[in-house]
């Protein structure tokens, strides 16, 4: 079966030994709300990783360079900046509360020396712009060093300000504000490659939007019907394609996934490619929509593939096919067997991420009990890890995981009915280029290199 | 379903294998777990999500649990909460329609709409947020 990679092989294989290398977040077992991360984004160069969480605050980290006098620090990820992104609102006409929660982060290309990047929670986008001080301008002539205005009858001579440096200083500041374009509740924020516009995809409608303009945005899918008790599927994730700024996807709650061409129409309800897996009738039951309802799609970096995660499995199709996937992966099967108490306990609704790493030979996603699993595309080899503190240890070396199904457990193992499906991993980002992970589990962010690298 | 076979431990059965063992047997793992569920919820419709579990959910302020929200039948819901003038008039509506006592003043703080007459000691604290997170606040490594 076709499973082509792209990119060449790095030195030493394709076979990743994953180390520990930094845990950031409070320890303590009562996990306050506000904390849990909801969102985590590496930027195009990877030098950066935001974080978003429940509390609607960013937290953004960057990269140490290189530094010969501490060797251990090199490639470590320190915070760079925090604000506070979004705050709670409610909406009166409605009566609901519009929680702050970062439901996605999305950086633009860096154009200047200057990041940009764009926040959302349920009803409202933020574009940030990111910017270093570190320089100040001493000697005014108008006022004191402490600001205060000097008297301008007192001054008597005149000086030119001069430039001094300062402590770094990282200011955050909301550049636009897109608001009032989504009667739902927006699930995703895609850049487009033209670096102009951007799409922005509630549960009904998919809007697009040009950076510089918040008072209007087009609508370029509308699938809500005339009448809402006709209402069979929403909409759940979206992404335009990484180098045809023309072509974007939106994926279902009936797991299927629609390519959509905006040169075709101005509004794109009809689909140019309509990706669906042929279900097997005879295994039909009540859970198979809701597992098959997809959580999120993302584009290959190629822009060759795409991967649509649903609730027990991962797959990957190719562009040009729209039949069947080309790859199928399952995530946690084992899970099949508990659907009745994973729906009564709301489990079976979680929305689980996936990426693909830079070369797109592999593709990571999280599970329950903190464990993720990461699929190599070309050994066809997967490995289960869990982001635990129990192996917190610097540069210490992950042990893969397994969860046993059967009656006999083997050591080591854990079984299905000891998982905590609290612990779950929504979130995980791998860097662009390199061998870097970055695991949210829960409030803590895990940061994870390759040993090899 | 086309399905790659996992390199795994021989002893261990796949998924598939696993289905045609349990059809040998007669029951699909998912069908179990369905007639599981239909046995708690005989009242359970067709449709995934069910009126009656929607109502529960939406009484308890559950439905704003991200989980539920793309879920297409809550939408459906909210849809008809905006028919009311507000969340106490769809609470007497459909307190009429099950024939049900209204909600009685007193320590119910879930159900401030109705007979009772809300305070702000009775209405959910707003949350305020505007503290550092904690994952800006010094390294663990």
């Amino acid at each position: 079966m076709a499973g082509a990679g792209g990119g060449g092989c790095p030195a030493g294989g394709n076979d990743f030994q994953w180390c520990f290398s930094q845990v950031k977040g409070a320890i303590d077992e009562d996990v306050a709300e506000a904390d849990i991360i909801s969102t985590v984004e590496f930027n195009c160069s990877g030098d950066l990783l935001a974080t978003g969480d429940k509390g609607g605050r960013v937290v953004i980290f960057q990269r140490e360079q290189e530094n010969k006098s501490r060797p251990h620090s090199r490639g470590e990820y320190n915070v760079y900046s925090t604000f506070q992104s979004h705050e709670p609102e409610f909406d009166y006409l409605k009566s609901l509360e519009i929680e702050e929660k970062i439901n996605k982060i999305r950086w633009l290309p860096q154009q200047n020396a200057a990041h940009f990047l764009l926040s959302t929670n349920d009803k409202t986008i933020k574009l940030w712009k990111i910017s270093e001080r570190d320089k100040r301008a001493e000697g005014y002539n108008l006022k004191d060093e402490d600001g205060r205005l000097r008297d301008p009858f007192r001054i008597t001579a005149l000086r030119v300000p001069i430039l001094k440096p300062m402590d770094l200083m990282v200011e955050a500041s909301p550049r636009r504000i897109f608001a009032n374009a989504h009667t739902y509740h927006i699930n995703s924020i895609s850049v487009n490659s033209d670096h102009e516009t951007y799409l922005s995809a509630d549960d009904l409608r998919i809007n697009l939007w040009h950076l510089e303009i918040t008072d209007r945005s087009f609508n370029i899918v509308d699938i809500k019907p005339a009448n809402m008790e006709e209402l069979t599927e929403v909409i759940t994730a979206a992404e335009f394609h990484p180098h045809q700024c023309n072509v974007f996807v939106y994926s279902s709650s009936k797991g299927t996934i629609r390519l959509c061409d905006m040169r075709s129409s101005a509004l794109c309800d009809r689909h140019s490619k309509f990706f669906e897996e042929p279900e097997d009738p005879s295994s039909r039951s009540f859970f198979s929509e809701i597992i098959s309802s997809i959580s999120d799609v993302k584009f290959s970096h190629s822009g060759r593939y795409m991967m649509s995660r649903d609730y027990l499995s991962v797959k990957v199709w190719d562009l040009n096919m729209e039949s069947r996937p080309l790859e199928t992966h399952q995530v946690h099967e084992y899970l099949r067997s508990k659907l009745c108490s994973l729906y009564e306990n709301d489990c079976i609704f979680d929305k689980f991420e996936c990426c693909w790493n830079g070369s797109d030979s592999a593709i990571m996603t999280g599970s329950y009990n903190n464990f993720f699993r990461m699929f190599d595309r070309d050994t066809r080899r997967d490995v289960t890890l869990e982001a635990s503190r129990e192996s917190s240890k610097p540069r210490a070396s992950l042990k893969p995981r397994k969860v046993c199904t059967g009656g006999k457990r083997k050591k080591d193992e854990i079984s299905v009915d000891s998982l905590d499906f609290n612990k779950k991993i929504l979130h995980t980002a791998w860097h662009p280029a390199d061998s870097v992970i970055a695991v949210a589990a829960t409030n803590n962010l895990y940061i994870f290199q390759d040993k090899i690298n | 379903m086309s399905q790659k076979q996992e390199e795994e431990n021989p002893a261990e059965e796949t998924g598939e294998e696993k289905q045609d063992t349990q059809e040998k047997e007669g029951i699909l793992p998912e069908r179990a777990e369905e007639a599981k569920l239909k046995a708690k919820y005989p009242s359970l419709g067709q449709k995934p999500g069910g009126s009656d579990f929607l109502m529960k959910r939406l009484q308890k302020g559950d439905y704003k649990s991200s989980h539920w929200r793309s879920h297409w039948s809550v939408l459906l819901c909210v849809y008809e909460m905006q028919k009311y003038f507000d969340s106490g008039d769809y609470n007497m509506a459909k307190a009429k329609m099950k024939n049900k006592q209204l909600p009685s003043a007193g320590p119910d703080k879930n159900l401030v709409t109705g007979d009772h007459i809300p305070t702000p000691q009775d209405l959910p604290q707003r949350k305020s947020s505007l503290v550092t997170s904690k994952l800006a606040g010094g390294q663990v490594e």
